[in-house]
């Protein structure tokens, strides 16, 4: 924790209650303050994408060359399940509500968050159940190695001893970030400062508020579907078992209902960070803000009636196939609708390129070529081509790093400056810039081409037609890697010493 | 402000909390509701017509061909074959065939089969009137019989299939019997246990 001895002056200016902050680890375990809590989400995050990014970069490496080298299939698929796990609930996710927590009480002009103890409640649950997450690893039998979707019966019937360590892990991360939605919530509708209406909020604060209520509305189901999974497993309940009368497609219905407005809630808050930073280096004021908070509410909305795009081979009929299809090609038009504003708040706009716009910009760029990629993936009938291949991979990772992790980084150079007090050191952002988006394409470009020609996904061997363009993404994944390096130095430099900012 | 807005917040705080514990409870109601569904639209070739089928008429303009798969979850010993793989059949035709099992093992044991229909559209026209699925079958250590199937297809299938395929798997059941009591399934062509 690079910031535990670094005195933080705001908290002893803007807090009358206490006489500044108890000393040592108490100050971080009682601790009550937006701001400290929202630090702590961040730097957890930044742990959990480092451990995360490691995961990845194994499977990277295992994946440079076709054939065995370095690891033994079953711990490729621990992997490629860990990195999903870690990425998804305790690098993204926890980014996101750290940096709700630092902003949104400034932005609404509230003294801290509406529930200050379930804050720090529903952060210190999370360490521990990455914790006995991880721990799994270590455990005879190994890690969860059945995907991140973690599908029945492979996570049941034939799953490792440490399943049920999993279970546990997911029912505590779902409390938490439970805990957030509802303090999130709770904050934005009952303490915005006099005159403050909801449509003047600023849109990273409403986007915030749309996910806190897709988070409540999908992880209870989450916790109900691993909970579903430990009776069928200990308690011989038979929800996912053929045998008993169960039906294993219903895991992945049930699944999906929750994963998908999963994904948007990993996107949502980026499009509000990308909203409020374009408007401030285009230096005119954001195009369409009504439409863009209505283009995120009917995304939401339209998030709960797609799920089964993500199941189109197991057997759905025509009438299903058909609906699906176009409820998921609907959503590219409150998409495209923010896209367009992101655009036109750049027309005719006195742009200047400092970092946060770099990324904001990557983001609208990339963010976009992985939404037509989604396109494609959403029409039926070629789904059943691309299903389960790198063309897969190569979407949703096109979304997600380019997209969320794009997102939080722009947001933190963005907004850093506020929070330390301290100007950021433009140079060496550019280069973690530029380095992370030379990496991040020739990582995640060449999946596209290999998907296409039948690459299947989650697998440590391959074809060799496959090796070219497989040795590129391995390389392009080492540059982006390494390349957070710099970005761990940069803000620790910012954070200890660096310029007074300015404004 | 204060004090009213702290009232406020816990007031929002605790039905916030209590959505949150609906939708846990919704997403244990998709299980009954999926297989509700299912029921309703015969999709997943969960909807099976059992006893005798209202049908007056045979169409003999009109066949269609049935194949019989089988398939034994690993851990299942017994061999079970269809009698015949692949039969074509009048619409509205009742219609006879057999499976063949046997228990190769040294213990006495239980099975029971659970079917399948593809495409899932045909389920609903389906219609058993009598099948070895619909109760358990015991098996002496190498002892081997033959299951009856007696179905018939209903006239109204649609004119775009012309093939069905009706698949069981064979599950043991040996444990289960021991410890429970067989209870008579009201469910639909689903083994409860």
């Amino acid at each position: 924790m690079a910031t535990v001895d670094v005195d933080l002056p705001h908290v002893k200016d803007e807090d009358p209650h206490h006489h500044g902050p108890a000393k040592g680890l108490g100050r971080w375990l009682y601790t009550t303050n937006h701001k400290d809590i929202g630090s702590m989400y961040l730097i957890f995050s930044l742990c959990m994408f480092m451990i995360g990014g490691t995961m990845a970069l194994i499977i990277r490496a295992e994946l440079f060359q076709p054939g065995l080298q370095l690891v033994e299939p079953n711990f490729f698929n621990q992997m490629t399940t860990m990195h999903g796990l870690i990425m998804v609930f305790g690098a993204v996710m926890p980014a996101f509500v750290g940096l709700a927590n630092w902003m949104i009480p400034m932005q609404v002009g509230a003294p801290d968050m509406a529930l200050p103890r379930m804050n720090n409640w529903s952060f210190w649950i999370l360490p521990f159940a990455f914790l006995i997450l991880l721990s799994s690893l270590f455990m005879p039998g190994g890690a969860p190695n059945f995907g991140w979707t973690f599908y029945a019966p492979l996570s049941t019937t034939y799953a490792p001893e440490s399943v049920t360590f999993f279970i546990f892990g997911v029912h505590i991360m779902g409390a938490s970030s439970i805990m957030g939605a509802i303090n999130i919530i709770a904050t934005i509708l009952n303490m915005r400062a006099p005159g403050m209406t909801l449509l003047k909020m600023p849109l990273f604060v409403w986007t915030w508020l749309i996910t806190a209520f897709l988070l409540i509305a999908v992880m209870p189901v989450l916790a109900g579907v691993v909970t579903m999974m430990l009776m069928d497993i200990h308690f011989g309940t038979s929800f996912f078992n053929a045998a008993g009368g169960g039906d294993p497609v219903l895991f992945q219905h049930v699944f999906w209902f929750f994963g998908h407005p999963e994904v948007y809630i990993m996107i949502l808050p980026a499009f509000g960070i990308i909203s409020e930073i374009i408007p401030t280096f285009a230096r005119k004021r954001l195009f369409g803000y009504a439409s863009m908070v209505y283009a995120v509410a009917s995304i939401a909305l339209l998030s709960f009636v797609v799920w089964a795009h993500h199941m189109f081979t197991v057997g759905m009929p025509l009438v299903g196939e058909v609906f699906f299809m176009f409820a998921t090609m609907l959503i590219a038009v409150p998409t495209g609708v923010k896209v367009f504003n992101w655009v036109a708040t750049m027309f005719r706009g006195s742009l200047s390129f400092e970092t946060p716009m770099l990324f904001a910009l990557a983001f609208v760029v990339l963010f976009t070529i992985g939404g037509f990629s989604g396109l494609m993936l959403a029409i039926a009938p070629a789904d059943f081509q691309y299903h389960d291949t790198y063309f897969v991979v190569a979407h949703f990772h096109y979304v997600l790093v380019p997209g969320a992790i794009f997102s939080i980084m722009a947001a933190t150079y963005y907004w850093l400056p506020k929070w330390t007090g301290h100007q950021l050191n433009e140079t060496m952002g550019k280069l973690h810039f530029w380095l992370s988006f030379v990496g991040v394409n020739i990582t995640f470009f060449p999946m596209h081409f290999v998907g296409l020609a039948g690459m299947p996904r989650r697998i440590p061997d391959y074809a060799l037609q496959f090796a070219d363009f497989n040795s590129m993404a391995s390389v392009g994944a080492f540059i982006f890697g390494f390349s957070q390096l710099v970005f761990i130095y940069n803000v620790i430099q910012n954070v200890r010493v660096g310029e007074k900012a300015t404004a | 402000m204060a004090v009213q807005n702290e009232k406020q917040t816990k007031r929002l705080a605790v039905r916030l909390a209590t959505a949150a514990l609906v939708m846990f409870g919704f997403g244990f109601a998709l299980v009954p509701l999926y297989d509700v569904f299912c029921d309703i639209t015969g999709l997943n070739g969960k909807n099976f017509n059992q006893g005798p089928a209202q049908i007056v008429a045979v169409d003999d303009s009109r066949t269609v061909k049935v194949q019989f798969i089988t398939v034994n979850p690993a851990d299942m010993p017994w061999s079970f074959e269809p009698t015949e793989r692949s039969i074509r059949v009048f619409l509205g035709e009742d219609r006879q065939t057999a499976f063949y099992a046997k228990n190769p093992t040294a213990n006495w044991m239980v099975a029971q089969a659970v079917p399948s229909v593809t495409p899932s559209e045909a389920a609903p026209y389906l219609h058993k009137v009598n099948c070895f699925c619909f109760e358990r079958q015991p098996l002496e250590a190498g002892a081997d019989t033959e299951m009856p199937l007696l179905f018939v297809v209903d006239p109204e299938l649609p004119e775009y299939i012309s093939t069905i395929t009706l698949s069981y798997a064979l599950y043991d059941l040996t444990g289960e019997q021991k410890v429970t009591q067989v209870k008579p399934s009201k469910d639909k062509g689903r083994v409860s246990l």
